[in-house]
């Protein structure tokens, strides 16, 4: 069980890179690739939306917290092994290619170096990112603190 | 949970599903006026044409209905044939995103593999007096359809009279079909599907042997 568990932990992670990718990163990795696999579209890009639901500081009811537009499709390699996408916003061709790719990297033979060479840069890119924002964030940070009011 | 979360993985060619309609949004419109048109026109023969492979034992017709009409609200029952083929099964799952039952009773649609296996009607659900809208539809499959003159078909959106022939059904199936139209408003709604054309009997629709 632990074993199909990281499996799934490891499709999980790659599944969340592409879809915070910048299109651009997949592109590139695409137009890199020396052999094109060969794939049937099983479920063309569409986009559409969903309801995304919170509970609040994670606990209590479940209220709904609003829309988005979401883009998912699914394909499937000529050697059976299905790919699925979702991610926030329009971009077709990016969920198309991120479900080639997700496809591509559960092949039992995917080499180690495809999956770094695809996975590194935007898992930097999006570390990088985050740390950007965070620096502006703690910079522009003001601490505010409340006095008690003497009631008594 | 280990098998389950394996079956989930699995990645066996021969389970999965294929290509569903290949313009979705004007594909599910077609197949849809299709089916209205047959409804509405008990008994007549509308060709619907152009459709993806369908996985056996499922035809063409009986696929596209299926990818057009089923939601995850509409729980779908099918007969053994249907039930045990991964292909089939996983294929409706994926598009339809439906519920399968294994009671016909609790089915919206139910599908039938080969028509000349099914005897009666009064597995499926005929709905209420004050919800006859909760009714199974049961897609039937046949060997084909032609407008020789074996039965008779009279009623709501028939003139006069309506001739029908149906290859590959059970001899028991029209008298089933009559115990049903005397249900009204009750009743189950049948459409006979080829791989390229389909019939539909509402339970309005009176059969004549």
């Amino acid at each position: 069980m632990p074993e199909v568990n990281m499996e799934i932990a490891h499709r999980q992670n790659w599944m969340r890179l592409m879809a915070h990718a910048e299109p651009e990163a997949l592109e590139k990795a695409w137009t890199g690739l020396d052999i094109k696999p060969n794939f049937e579209v099983l479920r063309a890009p569409e986009s559409g939306m969903i309801m995304v639901r919170a509970r609040a500081g994670g606990e209590g009811q479940r209220f709904n917290l609003g829309e988005m537009t979401v883009t998912r499709c699914s394909v499937r390699l000529n050697d059976g092994i299905m790919g699925h996408a979702y991610l926030a916003g329009r971009n077709k061709r990016q969920a198309k290619l991120a479900a080639i790719f997700d496809a591509m990297l559960q092949k039992p033979d995917c080499p180690d170096a495809f999956k770094k060479s695809l996975l590194d840069p935007i898992q930097t890119a999006i570390t990088a990112k985050q740390d950007q924002s965070d620096r502006k964030v703690a910079a522009t940070r003001v601490n505010f603190f409340t006095m008690v009011r003497g009631d008594d | 949970m280990t098998d389950k979360l394996k079956a989930m993985n699995q990645n066996t060619a021969a389970d999965q599903p294929i290509s569903g309609l290949s313009e979705p949004v004007h594909d599910a419109q077609r197949v849809f006026r299709s089916v209205l048109d047959a409804m509405s026109q008990p008994g007549k023969i509308v060709a619907l044409d152009q459709l993806n492979p369908a996985p056996a034992p499922l035809n063409k017709v009986t696929a596209a209905i299926c990818l057009s009409l089923v939601d995850h609200e509409t729980p779908i029952w099918s007969d053994s044939a249907i039930a045990t083929s991964g292909q089939a099964m996983s294929h409706l799952q994926f598009h339809c995103n439906c519920p399968m039952t294994a009671n016909p009773m609790d089915a919206r649609t139910a599908l039938i593999s080969d028509g000349s296996t099914l005897t009666t009607l009064t597995q499926f659900c005929v709905g209420t007096d004050e919800r006859p809208d909760l009714s199974s539809t049961v897609i039937i499959q046949v060997d084909g359809l032609s407008p020789d003159k074996d039965i008779q078909l009279t009623g709501p959106g028939i003139k006069s009279k309506r001739n029908l022939s149906v290859a590959g059904i059970n001899e028991g199936f029209w008298l089933a079909v009559q115990a049903n139209a005397e249900l009204f408003p009750r009743g189950v709604d049948l459409i006979l599907t080829t791989e390229s054309e389909m019939v539909c009997l509402p339970r309005t629709t009176q059969v004549e042997i």
